[in-house]
């Protein structure tokens, strides 16, 4: 990728991205804050940000709390990433009315309005590029992924701090961005002023932000970004090992560690919600009263629920151990065998948002050094 | 190597049924064909398709029939739950939508010229037959036919006739078991791995294709080693539950595998650390 | 025409044998033939002798009340047929039947036991082979009891 130059965007400015964003007819998203998260919802202008906002993040705890400053994205990741925008929870494959004994697809599909999204972290740009090698450069290509997911304006926001949570910089996936971005800002707030150091990512990008009030970046702008973004990095108190980690896991399927992990359990499948790789799905068929009109509908199914793996006579996966290991195995393991990579990107959101705290790096370090019993 | 066109892959294509035909008290044989010429027909044996009853829902089922026939797609149903019941109570003339073929299906290239041994178990036999028929059709390209076939009881035994007619080709041994001998039954009483005693197999020169519950196909695999067949030589059909055919919904997976995609034919190295694993 | 000593050498069970047990093996056994429809041994009856079974089939059967009788496995050409007959009380637990005509080996047992509790040696060579004849017989039961092509659990 061609090297862009860096420009530097006053914090008061960046509103008028969002208005040249909309002007474009582009659907904005970003992070705002409603039942004491950060959701990524429609914004219309800067002051739908989460300015003076942070999230502490811990196993089974989150907590939003309010900075000494006015950070506009001075948090980390909220409980759900841009696959609920991406990857809809809840999606018409098709429609079809009776004709006489067969059927006709109706071509009823309305387009979609174009996307941005604004704040996309690094964890979720390799989240994407995860979940673009899945359904879109595979064996199939899924259309709905296409259409949602295919023209979306990404404006990647660096990470200037990490959450508890985090451990994208052991995965190699952050808190530094290296791609797949129309526009990358990193927030600076100093002696300087409050602003962001931006880069284009592609020719769009670099089209946005000529119409954008910047000024060319100096060499002090850039080593204070570099310096954020390393300081976020060194700021990660967790971190997954990945050295063999498929021969690791393939090798250990009869661990002990299961048994005790699946003692503290619920298979309530929090941690495929909110993980932004998971991508399973699950198909309902269903018609109206007079049986003539019939649709399919798909949703986020897990791999955690008892019916998940059931064949006539039974599912194949009953115990909460099975399906535990089944989830971890896939994302850290066997994710590779079936993709280049692995399935993680290091966000934390499973250990936040597990109501019983269970942290897949702790298993991961269980597994590699803990004894016989299961205990690290 | 030419597969079916496959129009939109997630649309069902508007099929309809030829006729029905009663196999067991609760195995039935749809044959069906399609509603616009240009759906077409070709598919791999070992293959899969999704069926869809209008409205009440979609399985996967493996297609059954002869590949030579190209007017029409063949489907071997038992009925174990509303859906498949649905299947097999349509009638002539029904429509229902079909999506596929999908999947890897048996090996035509690492069988061709060398003796082929066919393993099957009760409804495990629906998608050899394509293979058998294969074989059986272009017969100078491979060498001797075996096939050993399981059923729970003669009642439930898959295309009798044709076994009998089978049978009769050269180079071709078929022998049948059940594992309960009922009335009149003057056949093998006993499971499939009995049968081999009754075979002189040629290990050196065999590729071993194994279709049935998987606990059977555990056995079979250790009797076919017994036999001297090496596992790069014996392939298996897979089986796991499937919503989407083609690899987005995630519940096919068995260890790394999609069976949908990967599979369900997989040559058995693949699979080996797999088979004896519990809940994988 | 093979002698009864060419069959017996050369069948896969006895292989490995010493010659003088085979020698030995021979002077027990007699060529017999029986008629499809016949039974050859019944449940209850002493066992005193095994079969090689060299052509047609047999049915191991159990007899049930109110019902016909229940066949559980048919043994076929090169298969042995009993070992009840080395072990207490030396009485067959099930019936075999000819499905077909039958020919096959008879063996002596009552004569080959008591040479076995004489030549231990002799005896340890015939148990082995018959344990591995139970093993085999025990696996495909299991397997068979399983009703894996059963309409689900």
């Amino acid at each position: 990728m061609a090297q862009r130059s860096e420009h530097v965007l006053d914090s008061g400015r960046l509103g008028n991205l969002i208005e040249a964003l909309a002007c474009q007819g582009y659907e904005v998203l970003g992070p705002t804050v409603r039942d004491g998260a950060i959701i990524y919802d429609l914004v219309g202008s800067a002051g739908d940000l989460p300015a003076g906002w942070t999230d502490e993040q811990e196993p089974a705890r989150y907590h939003l709390k309010r900075r000494k400053d006015e950070l506009l994205f001075g948090y980390a990741v909220g409980p759900q990433s841009w696959k609920r925008y991406t990857h809809p929870a809840e999606v018409r494959l098709w429609s079809a009315e009776r004709e006489g004994a067969t059927f006709r697809i109706l071509n009823d599909e309305k387009p979609e309005r174009q996307r941005a999204f604004l704040g996309v972290r690094a964890c979720e740009l390799a989240a994407i590029a995860v979940q673009d090698r899945v359904l879109r450069e595979d064996k199939y290509h899924d259309p709905i992924y296409e259409r949602h997911r295919g023209g979306a304006f990404i404006i990647a926001v660096q990470c200037t701090e990490a959450a508890g949570t985090c451990f994208c910089a052991s995965m190699g996936t952050g808190p530094r961005v290296s791609g797949g971005y129309d526009l990358v800002l990193t927030e600076l707030l100093g002696s300087r002023g409050h602003r962001f150091l931006a880069a284009a990512g592609s020719n769009r990008g670099a089209a946005i932000l000529t119409k954008l009030q910047t000024v060319p970046a100096t060499e002090e702008d850039r080593q204070e970004a570099a310096a954020k973004v390393d300081a976020a990095a060194r700021q990660q108190v967790r971190s997954i090992d990945t050295t063999g980690i498929k021969e690791l896991l393939y090798e250990n399927f009869e661990h002990p560690r299961w048994d005790n992990v699946a003692s503290r359990c619920l298979t309530c499948a929090n941690c495929t919600m909110v993980c932004p790789t998971c991508f399973c799905t699950s198909v309902e068929d269903v018609t109206d009263i007079s049986g003539s009109h019939a649709e399919r509908w798909r949703r986020w199914d897990s791999c955690f629920t008892q019916s998940f793996s059931y064949i006539h006579g039974g599912s194949v996966r009953t115990s909460a151990k099975a399906r535990y290991r089944q989830w971890m195995t896939h994302k850290l393991a066997s994710w590779i065998d079936q993709f280049g990579s692995s399935g993680c990107v290091g966000c934390g959101r499973c250990i936040t948002w597990c109501p019983a705290g269970i942290d897949i790096t702790e298993e991961v370090r269980a597994i590699r050094e803990g004894g016989r019993d299961g205990n690290p | 190597m030419a597969t079916a066109a496959i129009c939109d892959p997630m649309l069902p294509q508007p099929y309809a049924v030829r006729e029905v035909v009663k196999e067991t008290p609760d195995t039935f044989t749809l044959s069906v064909k399609p509603e616009n010429a240009v759906n077409k027909t070709a598919f791999q044996p070992g293959q899969f398709s999704m069926l869809w009853v209008f409205g009440i829902g979609e399985l996967p089922i493996s297609i059954s029939g002869n590949p030579e026939l190209h007017d029409r797609l063949v489907y071997t149903v038992r009925s174990v739950g509303q859906a498949t019941h649905a299947l097999v109570n349509l009638r002539a003339g029904d429509g229902l939508g079909v999506r596929g073929p999908f999947g890897v299906g048996w090996p035509a290239e690492a069988a061709r010229g060398r003796d082929i041994i066919v393993v099957a178990g009760g409804i495990g036999l629906a998608p050899l037959r394509p293979l058998i028929y294969q074989v059986l059709h272009n017969r100078k390209d491979y060498g001797r036919l075996v096939i050993l076939y399981g059923g729970r009881s003669p009642r439930d035994l898959l295309y009798r006739k044709e076994l009998a007619a089978w049978a009769r080709n050269r180079e071709t041994q078929v022998l049948v078991t059940v594992d309960y001998g009922g009335l009149g039954w003057r056949g093998h009483v006993g499971v499939v791995t009995t049968l081999f005693k009754y075979t002189r197999l040629q290990p050196a020169r065999s590729v071993a294709m194994v279709c049935g519950p998987e606990i059977m196909m555990r056995f079979v695999v250790g009797e076919l080693e017994t036999q001297g067949i090496s596992q790069s030589d014996i392939y298996l059909s897979m089986e796991r539950n499937m919503k989407c055919a083609v690899g987005f919904c995630g519940h096919c997976q068995y260890g790394p595998h999609f069976i949908c995609k990967d599979g369900p034919v997989f040559q058995c190295q693949a699979l080996r650390k797999l088979l004896e694993k519990y809940e994988i | 025409m093979e002698t009864l000593k060419g069959i017996i050498a050369e069948h896969p069970f006895f292989a490995g044998l010493d010659d003088s047990f085979t020698n030995l093996l021979v002077s027990c056994a007699s060529n017999v033939r029986f008629k499809a429809g016949t039974y050859i041994l019944k449940e209850g009856d002493a066992a005193n002798t095994f079969y090689l079974i060299r052509e047609g089939k047999v049915a191991v059967e159990v007899l049930a009340p109110q019902r016909k009788p229940i066949i559980v496995s048919t043994l076929g050409v090169g298969e042995i047929l009993g070992w009840s007959w080395l072990m207490q009380p030396f009485q067959w637990k099930f019936h075999a039947h000819a499905v077909d005509d039958i020919r096959a080996i008879a063996l002596d047992g009552k004569c080959l036991r008591t040479k076995c509790d004489q030549d231990h040696d002799l005896g340890y060579e015939i148990l082995k082979r018959f344990a591995r004849i139970m093993e085999q017989r025990l696996e495909a039961t299991r397997l068979q009891l399983l009703d894996v092509y059963g309409a689900g659990r």
